[in-house]
């Protein structure tokens, strides 16, 4: 699992490579946070485009950054979702919550 | 229901293992004629029951899990997952959609997910001495009518 990010303005980008599950979860939380945290962003866009897979657990991880981002007062949306990640997002109803586009 | 081929794997339940036993379904799996759609599904199931056994089954110590793949006739696949753990009080209960008892980490879809990947699933557990979960995926047939 690999995270980059790209700031530009007030937007954040966070780019995941790699498989998110479980065991990965935890570590990559707290980097998230840490990001969000330096770098106070308006726009915080998540780009799953080098997502191999993903379970349940990257439910959770989304449920915080989007969590996180509304106390900041700004915008998390989802994008560039794969196949295999898309059919758990669908699947669990976070589109209803969270901005998520293909 | 003819078994055709069948393999089992047993490892501790250490996170790593997540990823081990993704792969291993997907190795298994290629014995069948499976779309990507199908193969996706069956691993994220397989992630889904082996993390809720590292997660809730043995959440103070490493315990063992057991993954029984079969291929059984008519193109069809069985998962089983088991453990030794702590067990499910209420089994009706924690397969609703959203129930955990894993705080905010844990979104309370696995069994969700699970059930809606595979063609059944099945959940035998007793407190104190552990779960089983069985999961059949049917190949879809026109595949075959190439
Ligand atoms: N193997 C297991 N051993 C003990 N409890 C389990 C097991 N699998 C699931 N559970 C219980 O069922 C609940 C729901 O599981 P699940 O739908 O996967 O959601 P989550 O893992 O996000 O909590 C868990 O929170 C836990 O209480
Ligand atoms: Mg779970």
């Amino acid at each position: 699992m690999k995270l980059t990010t790209a700031q530009e303005g007030g937007k954040l980008t966070l780019s995941l490579t790699g498989e998110l599950d479980h065991h990965e979860a935890k570590a990559l939380v707290r980097k998230l946070e840490d990001c969000l945290e330096a770098a106070m962003p308006r726009d915080c866009v998540l780009d799953l485009g080098g997502l191999r897979f993903m379970d349940s657990s990257g439910i959770a991880v989304i449920l915080k950054l989007h969590r996180r981002m509304n106390t900041l007062g700004g915008r998390l949306t989802v994008e560039n979702v794969g196949q295999q990640p898309l059919r758990v997002l669908d699947a669990s109803g976070i589109d209803r919550i969270v901005d998520i586009s293909a | 229901m003819n078994e055709l081929n069948s393999v089992r794997f047993e490892f501790p339940s250490l996170s790593c293992n997540e990823g081990f036993a993704r792969g291993a379904v997907a190795c298994f799996a290629a014995q069948l004629d499976m779309t990507l759609t199908e193969l996706g599904d069956v691993k994220t199931a397989v992630s889904e029951a082996v993390t809720n056994c590292i997660v809730h089954a043995y959440p103070d110590t490493v315990g063992p899990v057991i993954l029984r793949l079969r291929i059984l006739e008519g193109d069809e696949l069985e998962i089983q997952v088991k453990d030794h753990g702590r067990g499910i009080e209420d089994v009706a209960r924690a397969r609703e959609p959203l129930f955990t008892t894993g705080g905010d980490d844990r979104g309370g879809m696995g069994f969700t997910i699970m059930e809606s990947f595979t063609d059944s699933m099945r959940v035998r557990s007793r407190v104190g001495a552990g779960t089983t979960v069985t999961m059949r995926k049917r190949v879809e047939r026109r595949r075959k009518a190439r």
